[in-house]
């Protein structure tokens, strides 16, 4: 009997994302199963509908939803610096590789509210790289970019992004890059003058540049595993012989078909260069 | 690759979870069937050595899962720090950012929930000692699957508030000590 309605909900919830799908274009058809299974459940109990078919109608029907299904599918959990010795890794083995290069692309696929873009940005200033760069920070969720955009993060969180910055290698004090007030701190607006916020889904869009750099962490964990090899397969296409990616703390490519097409570079912290052909 | 496993074992622990985990996971012998995964509450922002610790004590594999990490019988699966464990159907583990539940990354419930939709009545799930409450819904979550039912005794656990509740939430879990667990996944499966 449980049996049977496990199986029913599996039905609603591979209908619900052919709606969206049909309905906005948004594709998370080929999402982790498990994953979203747990997110629609949460939507369904939170925004009070009885079944997933329930919510699918609304979804259909009502533009308002959109935004709030957006919020359950992605996940918007990072910090600045998130996992220090990553961008340690980068400051002290990739950076040394760029400043070889006269003028640079770096791409944070998934960048979500920003925190990560930003912590590129600060560290590209430190290195003295920031001004030959152009940093392309993308997501899918329109209302992730916007706050992006905005650089305000909650005053509370800027404690551990402090400690993070500092363990990372931080040259400067990460207080010289915003204003409080009001329970929130604002990031200055020069960090974004040489970024470009932009649309873009791995599932669905295509290539857009070369890049010498493209970091996109725990986002592909999200994905299954074709969708993986989809979007290791655009990043292997926007990076040249040599080039980096980075990948978050437990993502591999050791199961993608791509997986030839990269040498792992600072095997510890996933970040991976690209081979020639 | 070995196949599909028939079965798989599921152990949640926390607090004393080092001691408890090694009066179980040593006594496996070579050539288990079964796949174990493992879910310890751990620091977040830390390194976790637990996969290397129980590698050099087990006679099986001991890892810390990846994102996609195929599964496989007598492979011992350690959930990292800062990730939930799901399963992805049977044959592969997916991890998750998603928020912390009961202020836990891993959540012990989160990976038992998971873990009951792939493998229904042919899972058993195991708390173990811990001080709060994270296990006791992923349990309920099992025997509701049809799965086999563990907690550790608590008069016999490090921290006694994770077995009780899991006990109180399902009354007719097995309520073994360490011996009596080791025994069960020993006499089951060989």
């Amino acid at each position: 009997m449980t049996e049977t309605f496990e199986k029913i909900e599996d039905i609603e919830i591979r209908l619900l994302l052919e709606a969206l799908y049909h309905r906005y274009h948004y594709d998370f058809r080929n999402y982790a199963m498990s994953s979203i299974r747990r997110r629609l459940r949460q939507a369904r109990e939170q925004l009070g509908f009885s079944t997933i078919s329930a919510m699918q109608e609304g979804v259909l029907h009502d533009t308002d939803m959109l935004p709030q299904m957006l919020r359950y599918l992605t996940i918007q959990v990072s910090e600045m610096f998130r996992d220090p010795s990553y961008f340690l890794a980068i400051r002290e083995k990739v950076v040394p590789h760029l400043r070889t290069y006269p003028s640079l692309k770096i791409w944070i696929a998934g960048c979500s509210a920003g925190e990560e873009l930003y912590s590129f940005v600060i560290l590209f200033r430190e290195e003295g790289l920031e001004e030959r760069t152009l940093f392309y920070a993308t997501d899918i969720n329109p209302d992730a970019l916007a706050h992006a955009e905005t650089g305000i993060y909650d005053i509370e969180r800027i404690r551990l992004f402090t400690e993070n910055h500092r363990q990372a290698g931080g040259k400067t004090s990460l207080s010289d890059y915003y204003t409080s007030g009001y329970n929130r701190c604002v990031l200055d607006k020069s960090l974004r003058r040489n970024v470009v916020f932009s649309d873009h889904s791995l599932v669905t869009d295509q290539v857009f540049g070369e890049m010498q750099f493209v970091s996109c962490r725990n986002v592909m964990i999200y994905f299954d595993r074709p969708l993986q090899n989809r979007a290791v397969g655009l990043f292997r296409d926007s990076l040249p012989h040599n080039a980096f990616l980075g990948l978050g703390a437990k993502e591999t490519l050791r199961f993608s078909t791509h997986v030839d097409s990269f040498r792992e570079f600072v095997r510890e912290e996933k970040i991976y260069q690209r081979n020639g052909e | 690759m070995r196949g599909t496993p028939k079965g798989a074992v599921i152990i949640g622990a926390s607090a004393g979870a080092l001691e408890a985990l090694s009066s179980i996971l040593p006594a496996l012998p070579a050539g288990y069937p079964l796949p174990i995964f493992v879910i310890v509450h751990l620091p977040p922002n830390k390194r976790s050595v637990l996969a290397e610790i129980f590698n050099i004590k087990c006679r099986l594999r001991a890892i810390e899962a990846e994102d996609k990490e195929p599964v496989e019988p007598g492979v011992i699966y350690f959930a990292p720090p800062n990730y939930h464990l799901l399963l992805e159907g049977r044959s592969n583990i997916a991890l998750s950012g998603e928020e912390a539940v009961l202020f836990s990354r891993p959540s012990i419930d989160v990976a038992f929930e998971s873990a009951s939709e792939a493998w229904g009545d042919r899972l058993t799930g195991i708390v173990l000692t811990g001080a709060n409450h994270d296990g006791a819904r992923g349990l309920q979550a099992i025997g509701r699957s049809g799965g086999t039912m563990i907690v550790q005794d608590p008069a016999s656990a490090y921290a006694q508030a994770m077995p009780e509740a899991a006990m109180l939430a399902s009354p007719n879990a097995h309520v073994f000590t360490l011996p009596e667990i080791s025994s069960y996944l020993l006499s089951n499966f060989q």
